[in-house]
């Protein structure tokens, strides 16, 4: 007796599943993850992986097998049966897709949120829209003074960073220590804000290993913050093409131990400030 | 009396109103594009087979990245899904003699050449556009003019020859039917045409008003997109990707209308849930019109922008998943011909469900923040206008090359190209994914060591790729010439076009127009058969 077709495709979508969770969770194309959301976000990938895996797969082995199992045999020049649709499964298959894609895109709103993709940038203290909707229609009194945009936690207690892209290179300024260096360093394990702006044309600041890029765009001061949590050199890129050099624009961020980083800080700062570390905050 | 004369050769040069001779015009012309845009595309993959930036200077990289971009959209892919196909197919489908609007037809294929060569003239006279096909101001403002303003004089005439066409299409479609023709008795390609249409006439003139406003900030010194005078540059992100994100439904709207055209034929069945093929059409071209911020989540705007565009973007995987499973169901149980039409088809199948899926994770916004403008990107939109889209072009060629001039194609030949275009084009697009994951950026011409090995495993796809476009040219010349006679019907096709010879006269039928109520009666269930209407197995089976 034949194994009955229904257990038959029981057993594949099992195996169907099964490969795509492995596939998913256990072959990684992401690179090294060095700042704390970049782990959450890896984690929205595998599902996305996983989901894709399984999808494709399915799909192609449809495909595969109509394309060996109904192919035309020589001198068959009959039809196949005249089937024109299946209300049911079309309803199933506009259905499942629907909330599948509902919950993911609940599940990458919560991430990103987390992230702070979603913060009031501009510190309105209640029923932000508005506000926000109008400033980002380019009439606020003064631009240079808005935020836009931008990932934040809005905590207000990170480090701060100035970063000045420029065609073809990145300018970083510790306003604290007030001095400027072509290569950012950052303490690890430490909220940081990089306070974004162009001096010419768009750029896009992005740090592969963080997950994290922000179009820098003239006019349009922004910002990002995050918390690096892996020791190490990265690359920074420029993702947004400006020009003959684009490709060149990169530069360097290295994240250290806090210690290292506050001797890396005195040893940078301007004698006259070194002295007393406090006083430019002040100032 | 030889009433169905082939039509003299020196009409396909001439300001034809026949609209298979415009049909044809516009696919040749196409295809010149898009062996232009390949060879740039060749220079690309050559530059990028070393980290350095060795081959070409860098502002040639970026006028050639440019061209490469604007010429395959704009020259190849835009005008020969909706100019040719819509052209040749439209007026059969609706059982009408022509366009509705003829003079109009011809002077929209008649803006293309002068629009094409003024873009690749611009190259000579003092370097091309070097922004991208995107144009971002302040870059596009900062860059030199003239190639700048030729590009945009360029697009705008590109972009008024599609305006033309969508309006006679819209016209044609609902006002050209044969009568006792209803609109849900029309193949599946006159609404795929409709969607598209509507959407050229909704979102191609915002294009044209940005690109208006951007050559007055290059050249009048006006500074509505340019922040050193006070102007805003997202808002014409906001205006170019209004357009741009609705053209991908532009490119890909008609092919799966040829796709939902030509399965049927080879699978020897009807086309599955023809009804919910045709809401799923409108729900994309509705849908289609509010996702356009996706492009722009790491633009700086605002988090409820991000939030809604996240969903919306999301959200079209579901009537275009439609489409896929429906085809899937069109082929299970069928009779499939596995010739080069029925084999493109599903190469565009499997390319198109991949991109599809690369896709629905882009929409995710904390996921688009670190592939955005990476070669993650690069590949996601080749897998969807080249794998999707050029497939099904090459699919239709396979289909309706017997039709347009009367003799079959070598199968061997198309097999040949079928599977080296389907090799190529993975291993040139599929290890990009991985390159953008990893921190490439699009649109550089020199790049990070490690990423040689890879790059150099996409330029082997690319040659691949061009090598599979030479059996191709010999099929397509060597058929034109001394190919087996097609006959009226090689398919056995119920659709209009099938029902008269090959290539057809003037008018399309010497006799009455055919009327075809059920385009996609194919199927051996007799019992269905009604006796009242006219079905298109009867005239088929009368026609042999």
């Amino acid at each position: 007796m034949p194994i009955p077709a229904s257990v038959l495709t029981l057993a594949a979508g099992i195996l169907l599943a099964l490969i795509s969770l492995w596939v998913g969770q256990n072959i990684n194309l992401m690179p090294v993850a060095a700042a704390d959301d970049a782990t959450t976000v890896d984690a929205l990938f595998k599902v996305l992986f996983s989901l894709g895996v399984g999808l494709l797969l399915g799909i192609t082995a449809m495909l595969v097998v109509a394309l060996v199992q109904f192919r035309r045999r020589p001198g068959d020049h009959l039809d196949g049966p005249a089937v024109e649709g299946n209300l049911p499964l079309e309803i199933f298959w506009t259905a499942v897709p629907a909330i599948v894609i509902l919950i993911l895109g609940v599940y990458s709103y919560d991430i990103y949120a987390r992230m702070g993709g979603m913060a009031d940038f501009n510190h309105h203290t209640s029923m932000p829209p508005p506000e926000v909707e109008q400033a980002s229609l380019g009439n606020p009194a003064d631009p240079e003074t808005v935020i836009w945009g931008g990932i934040d936690r809005a905590e207000g207690m990170a480090f701060p960073v100035e970063v000045t892209a420029m065609q073809f290179a990145f300018i970083f300024h510790y306003p604290q220590q007030n001095f400027t260096t072509g290569e950012l360093h950052l303490p690890m394990g430490q909220p940081v804000e990089l306070q974004l702006k162009s001096n010419d044309v768009i750029h896009a600041f992005w740090v592969p290993e963080f997950r994290l890029k922000q179009d820098v765009i003239p006019g349009q001061p922004t910002v990002l913050s995050f918390t690096a949590n892996r020791q190490g050199d990265y690359d920074i890129i420029c993702a947004e093409l400006c020009g003959p050099y684009h490709g060149g624009m990169r530069s360097k961020v290295v994240v250290e131990d806090p210690q290292s980083f506050e001797e890396w800080l005195i040893r940078n700062t301007p004698a006259t400030v070194a002295t007393a570390p406090d006083s430019s905050r002040t100032a | 009396m030889d009433v169905q004369h082939h039509t003299p050769w020196h009409e396909y040069f001439g300001f034809s109103l026949d609209h298979k001779v415009i049909g044809i015009q516009y696919l040749v012309t196409g295809f010149f594009f898009y062996l232009v845009g390949g060879a740039l595309a060749g220079m690309i993959r050559v530059e990028l087979v070393t980290p350095l930036s060795d081959f070409m200077a860098r502002d040639t990289y970026n006028q050639v990245l440019t061209l490469h971009g604007t010429i395959m959209i704009f020259l190849w892919i835009v005008p020969v899904v909706n100019g040719a196909f819509g052209n040749y197919l439209v007026p059969f489908y609706v059982g009408a003699r022509d366009m509705a609007f003829p003079r109009l037809n011809a002077v929209a294929f008649w803006m293309l050449p002068p629009a094409g060569f003024l873009l690749l003239s611009s190259y000579f006279i003092g370097g091309a556009a070097q922004s991208g096909w995107t144009a971002y101001p302040p870059l596009s403002i900062t860059t030199p003019a003239v190639g700048q303003i030729i590009w945009i004089i360029s697009v705008l005439l590109l972009g008024g020859s599609s305006i033309f066409g969508a309006v006679n299409f819209i016209a044609t479609i609902l006002k050209l039917r044969r009568p006792g023709l209803g609109l849900f008795q029309l193949p599946m390609f006159c609404w795929a045409m409709l969607g598209t249409s509507v959407l050229v006439v909704l979102a191609t003139p915002v294009l044209a008003g940005a690109l208006i406003l951007l050559s007055m900030d290059i050249v009048a010194g006006t500074g509505f997109f340019n922040p050193a005078l006070g102007g805003n540059a997202v808002v014409y992100q906001h205006l170019f990707w209004f357009y741009s994100h609705p053209a991908v439904y532009i490119m890909v709207l008609p092919a799966f209308g040829l796709v939902s055209e030509i399965l049927p034929i080879h699978a020897r069945k009807p086309l599955f849930g023809y009804r919910s093929m045709i809401y799923s059409i409108l729900g994309i071209v509705f849908l289609g019109l509010i996702v356009w911020a996706h492009h722009m989540f790491t633009s700086g705007t605002p988090p409820w922008m991000r939030l809604f565009f996240t969903i919306a973007t999301a959200i079209i995987a579901v009537p275009t998943g439609i489409k896929f499973f429906n085809w899937l169901a069109t082929l299970w149980q069928g009779k499939l011909a596995l010739n080069s039409a029925l084999l493109f088809c599903c190469g565009f199948i499997f390319n198109f469900v991949f991109g599809g899926i690369t896709g629905v994770a882009l929409a995710q916004v904390p996921f688009d923040v670190h592939v955005h403008d990476t070669y993650f990107v690069v590949a996601h939109f080749h897998y969807i206008v080249f794998g999707g889209t050029v497939f099904v072009i090459f699919a239709a060629i396979y289909h309706w090359f017997p039709k347009m001039s009367g003799r079959l194609l070598n199968e061997h030949l198309g097999r040949l190209h079928c599977l080296l275009s389907f090799l190529g084009f993975n291993i040139c697009f599929f290890p990009q994914h991985w390159l953008g994951l990893n921190g490439m950026p699009r649109r550089v011409a020199e790049y990070d060591p490690q990423f040689q090995l890879v790059n150099q495993i996409s330029s082997v796809g690319a040659l691949l790729l061009a090598i599979s476009t030479l059996p191709f040219l010999v099929n397509v010349l060597w058929s034109a010439w001394k190919g087996a006679p097609a006959g009226d019907n090689p398919w056995r096709a119920c659709t209009t076009e099938w029902l008269t010879s090959s290539p057809p006269p003037v008018e399309n039928w010497l006799r009455e127009a055919p009327l075809v109520t059920e385009p996609y009666d194919y199927g051996s269930a007799e019992d269905a058969m009604s006796v009242t209407t006219v079905r298109g197995r009867e005239l088929w089976s009368a026609g042999r």
